[in-house]
């Protein structure tokens, strides 16, 4: 038998006493909520018969089960999810989004290098259909050159025009280079260089009437369509336009094949318009004209029917082809003129030049194009990063998941008011940064005056107009039946003289009567 | 005969009935039925019935080609989580209907974040699978029923609390047996103690300026200095090469060579320390009633509250928040964040002297113990008095368990209890009593070990069940090599969460303001909105003095008084509501207010 002694005989005292101060207490008793538990107490010896045997089980870890065993092994990581032992969960991930935003800016260097070469400023871009690292540029002086971006060097020059290179594009099966140039000349060029060293002579030359502004290729067939006074159709095999087509006076600047519906063609003019040709038809499909001079458009790769302008006011309208009548989008950021734009070939995002000397990256999402390519009158070629703090080359997997992980959770806290003002922050000139604030407090006013108009006229007579309409002041629609030109003079809509002749062969308009008393 | 032949069938039968059970997991209801039924007539003797199953399940039997073709996998689909376990790790509940969004693709959104919350749930709870080691218990087995059960299956009840530590390192493995040792420091005591987060070493600090430190299982000593001056407290930093020591006058930092790193002179007469690993910031509970906040990773003080309680000796910190909780001489508790001066709660505990607070590692519970000699157990998020426990002397010194144990030391003896939060315990899980008075006591992370602290020296006892079993060890990891240390030093640091974000609820931060945004709307509301239409209208005067503009330039300036006039009004009631208020508050505590007979000597004091 055996006599615990190691507890001691107060508990019997504690019992009586407690007995004592509960009856004493007993009154107070009731206002406690809290379940009052009185220990029992407790036998210090047992007898023989209540003796049990114990069976204890008490934590031991064997090391080898969490050391690695060579140094050439990695370590074991053992996890356990509970949330207990992982507090502050919410806080941490705010911490590292924090933080993510941080290096993101930190890490943020966009410049990868300079195509240096050309003797004067460089007028036209074009990219390989085929080959990634080939690029085609021209500049002012009539040179063309071919780059590999790879290495950063000129692989090829051609002396190509007399006077500026207005255009080059690249057939689609990669046997030559088609360039036009201020001589009224198109020329064809072959896409392997020359064996010896001589000048190099092209293929073929097309003497034109006119200046030719710009060139673009089909996507598919052998045909490219170059503009200036009017838009021609080209067939490769031939020395006339298989097609020509004008609407309007005015001198084309611009002409784009659509990627996706291959036979859709959009081109800008001088006379502030966008017109959408078919290459099947023989007359323009339809126009829109809107407030100031569209400089280009640009097809999105992805979406047939998208396609965005740069305009002269210092936007950038997208525009769905089927409804002309409202922008789908109106992109503003640039303080001057926008005079490119190019779409990314996920279609997600696309990037704008303009006057302003800015590069802009519109809309940001998550997959991005590698490079941006600009060129400049500074006779060379930039190419920037679209994510700046993005690492080049292949990644790990674990660089890989981390990026993904941080990603996610900027996406997360983006709209938490440190990770945003983190996230927006530039450093940009000093030029832009007065003129944003000019166009701030212009456009702050011009609201201001409209609304002290409307304030002060008749309800309803000047009428709201929104943001993704005003730019646009007319839309011009194809093949309008006779009882439509009825109804639209029965409105009182005037048409213009010069467009009389149009209408007779079958084209009618569409006007938008608020903008067009300003028209 | 024949009836034994047929009852042999049957039973046969019935095997293969029960066999399929076994294999099957997700069973037919009928047949489950069946089974029961067998077993039911079985216990009555209803032959026949049992008779008719066997037939049915003979034909069964025979008819195996077309069950092939109807059987389906026994293990279909993904293997079932059951939703108990999927609690643990769920971050709230499905919004369901209540589901707001701006628009179709924002609810769209949010729903699918739903689902990958509980996608990441259940992925989690089947992960527990994965756990490599359970929790240690302790389990009596009368002799009598020894033979018939097996380990796991008895013990449901019976009392551990006489389980002397002789009798558990005679029972357990000879690694673990030798976690139970004492230290035997006559000298310098008592001794306070600590041990790191990862629980591999242990430093200890004796009153009359003896500190050392260890690795407590392999009893590697990492250093051993006299500091020539009274330790009040010690506690271990982030990781295992520094720690923070109170002394008599300043606060001083060693490293784990007993090198003196700095002397914190801003940080004078502290008594109790407690330290954030998440935030890096060590707290310190002063002689003269300050409340400080020292951030150890730039050695900046982070905040300085004069509590104007006193003297602080009672200091307990809220793991899972960060939020400090003190006690107070006048019974409260209060709770502290760096970024108030003020208590953000304040709780009346106790009807005299707080002696000890600790809080649970789940961020529940708080056990509070009282010169009044009881423990008290408050729900932290309702602070609610949960259970009151009557113990020998009171407690001096309280802690939790990883698992949730509660250790109270009452002068020589500590008890220790289990469950104690949820359901009212009248034994406590294990008792132990020592020779001397007890000064200090702690749990040892991932161990079933509890370090005790007293006047001649240290103990350390086995206390099964205590310690959580499985660390993660992308959090804290016994096991660390030096360039694990290194690493996981700097990620923490990265991590280092702003004293800011310190709040009651920790997850605010990952919840929609709403209240901000409203109280935005309000003001601007009260500022700009809401105001009289003006109905002032400019008489005409001569002179040119009603041109246009200057009607305007009147009318405007009526205009804004009308506006001022609001804006001041809308403050007056403001006030008016504030001092009435006031002036019902004292005049509840004028009637509360004990009047004694003694009351007319006292000297008026106008």
């Amino acid at each position: 038998m055996e006599i615990r002694n190691d507890l001691p005989q107060f508990y019997f005292v504690e019992v009586f006493f407690s007995c004592f101060q509960s009856l004493l207490l007993s009154s107070n008793r009731s206002a406690c909520s809290a379940i009052n538990t009185r220990l029992q107490p407790r036998p210090f010896c047992k007898s023989e018969e209540k003796r049990m045997n114990i069976k204890v089980k008490v934590l031991s870890r064997n090391p080898d089960d969490y050391l690695r065993e060579t140094k050439h092994d990695i370590h074991r990581l053992p996890r356990n999810y509970d949330p207990t032992l992982h507090p502050f969960e919410a806080n941490r991930e705010y911490t590292r989004a924090l933080n993510a935003t941080k290096l993101d800016r930190i890490f943020a260097k966009p410049f990868l290098g300079a195509l240096d070469g050309h003797s004067d400023s460089v007028q036209c871009m074009s990219k390989h259909p085929k080959s990634l690292s080939t690029l085609l540029s021209g500049s002012c002086d009539g040179q063309v050159k071919v780059w590999n971006l790879a290495t950063r060097k000129c692989v090829r020059t051609l002396n190509a025009h007399r006077g500026f290179v207005r255009g080059i594009t690249v057939d689609r099966n990669c046997e030559y280079i088609l360039t036009v140039g201020n001589d009224q000349t198109i020329k064809q060029w072959g896409m392997e260089p020359a064996a010896s060293r001589e000048l190099e002579e092209p293929v073929n030359t097309i003497i034109g009437k006119t200046v030719f502004t710009s060139i673009d290729h089909h996507w598919k067939d052998p045909v490219y369509a170059t503009c200036g006074q009017q838009v021609d159709l080209w067939d490769t095999s031939r020395a006339d336009p298989v097609r020509s087509f004008t609407w309007g006076t005015d001198s084309i600047q611009s002409v784009k094949f659509n990627p996706v519906e291959t036979n859709i063609l959009a081109s800008c003019t001088q006379d502030r318009h966008i017109v959408l040709y078919d290459t099947r038809e023989v007359t323009p499909l339809r126009k829109l004209t809107l407030a100031m001079r569209t400089n280009t458009v640009a097809w999105n790769p992805m979406e047939a029917f998208i396609f965005t302008a740069a305009n002269e006011d210092y936007q950038l309208y997208t525009f769905d082809m089927r409804r002309l009548d409202e922008a789908i989008c109106v992109h503003r950021d640039h303080v001057s003129a926008v005079i490119d734009v190019d779409y990314s070939p996920t279609g997600k995002e696309f990037v704008t030049g303009s006057f302003d000397k800015s590069i802009r990256i519109f809309p940001t999402t998550e997959s991005r194009s590698r490079y941006i390519l600009c060129g400049s009158d500074e006779m060379n070629i930039r190419i920037w990063k679209a994510s700046a703090s993005e690492k080049l080359g292949k990644l790990d997997k674990r660089e890989e998941s981390t990026v993904e992980y941080s990603n996610k959770l900027r996406e997360k806290f983006a709209h938490h008011p440190q990770v945003r003002r983190i996230a927006r922050h530039r450093h940009v000139p000093r030029s832009i940064y007065h003129e944003t604030k000019i166009i701030k407090e212009q456009l702050t006013s011009r609201k201001r005056k409209e609304t002290n108009r409307r304030k002060n006229n008749k309800p309803e007579s000047i009428p709201v107009v929104p943001i993704k309409k005003k730019a646009i002041v007319v839309k011009w629609n194809e093949l309008l039946t006779g009882e439509m030109w009825l109804l639209l003079v029965l409105h009182g809509i005037y048409i213009q003289s010069w467009e009389q002749d149009r209408f007779n062969k079958g084209l009618l308009v569409e006007v938008n009567p608020e903008m067009h008393t300003s028209y | 005969m024949a009836a034994s032949i047929t009852m042999h069938d049957q039973k046969q039968s019935q095997r293969k009935v029960l066999k399929k059970k076994s294999v099957r997991y997700f069973q037919e209801s009928s047949e489950k039925e069946e089974s029961t039924s067998i077993q039911k007539s079985e216990e009555h003797g209803e032959i026949k019935k049992l008779n008719q199953v066997a037939e049915k399940n003979a034909e069964r039997d025979d008819s195996t080609d077309d069950r092939r073709k109807r059987s389906k996998d026994p293990f279909e689909g993904p293997a079932k989580v059951s939703p108990q376990k999927m609690k643990k790790y769920s971050r709230g509940e499905r919004m369901g209907r209540n589901l707001e969004g701006r628009t179709a693709q924002h609810r769209f959104n949010l729903k699918r974040s739903e689902q990958r919350y509980e996608l990441a749930a259940k992925q989690a709870a089947r992960a527990e699978l994965l756990l490599p080691e359970d929790a240690g218990q302790v389990l009596r087995i009368p002799i009598s029923n020894l033979k018939q059960h097996s380990f796991l299956e008895v013990g449901e009840g019976s009392d551990t609390y006489d389980v002397r530590q002789s009798e558990i390192t005679e029972s357990v493995d000879i690694g673990s047996a030798a976690k139970r040792f004492e230290l035997t420091l006559n000298q310098f005591g008592p001794y306070r103690m600590d041990y790191t987060r990862n629980g591999r070493f242990l430093a200890l600090a004796g009153k009359m300026g003896h500190l050392t430190a260890f690795d407590w299982v392999s009893k590697q000593l990492l250093f051993e200095i006299n500091v020539m001056e009274t330790i009040t407290d010690v506690q271990w930093l982030h990781v295992e090469t520094m720690m923070a020591v109170a002394q008599k006058k300043w606060l001083y930092m060693y490293d784990n060579t007993g090198t003196e790193l700095h002397c914190i002179k801003s940080m004078s007469s502290v008594l109790r320390m407690s330290f954030l690993p998440y935030h890096f910031l060590l707290a310190a509970a002063t002689n003269y009633g300050a409340l400080q906040y020292l951030d150890v990773s730039m050695g900046k003080m982070v905040s300085e509250i004069k509590t104007k309680q006193g003297r602080l000796d009672v200091m307990a910190q809220n793991p899972q928040n960060a939020v400090i909780h003190l006690g107070h001489t006048d019974g409260r508790v209060t709770m502290w964040t760096p970024n108030q001066h003020e208590p953000v709660v304040k709780m009346m505990c106790h009807k005299s002297a707080v002696r000890s607070v600790a809080v649970d590692p789940k961020g529940r519970y708080m056990a509070t113990s009282g010169i009044d000699r009881t423990i008290k157990i408050y729900d932290l998020r309702t602070y609610k008095p949960l259970q009151s426990y009557r113990v020998a002397h009171g407690a001096n010194e309280l802690r939790f368990s990883q698992r949730g144990l509660l250790a109270g030391a009452s002068n020589n003896i500590v008890e220790i209890f289990k469950d104690s939060c949820t359901i009212a315990q009248d034994k406590p899980y294990m008792v132990h009593r020592l020779k001397n008075p007890i000064s200090d006591l702690d749990f040892c992370p991932y161990e079933d070990v509890l370090g005790i602290g007293h006047s001649n020296g240290y103990s350390s006892l086995l206390v099964p069940g205590s310690g959580e079993p499985n660390f993660d060890a992308l959090e804290v990891n016994p096991f660390m090599t030096k360039k694990q240390r290194k690493e996981a030093e700097v990620k923490s640091l990265l991590e280092k969460i702003q004293p800011e974000l310190i709040t009651l609820d920790p997850n605010k931060i990952g919840e929609v303001d709403r209240v901000t945004f409203q109280q935005r709307e309000e003001d601007r509301r009260v500022l700009f909105g809401d105001l009289p239409k003006q109905t002032f209208k400019p008489r005409f005067r001569m002179k040119g003095k009603s041109k246009s503009g200057r009607k305007e330039n009147r009318k405007q300036i009526m205009f804004e008084a009308d506006k001022r006039e609001e804006a001041k009004k809308s403050v007056e009631v403001k006030e008016d509501e504030k001092r009435r208020t006031v002036e019902k508050e004292e005049k509840d505590n004028q009637e509360t207010e004990f009047v004694s007979a003694l009351d007319r000597f006292k000297k008026d004091k106008s």
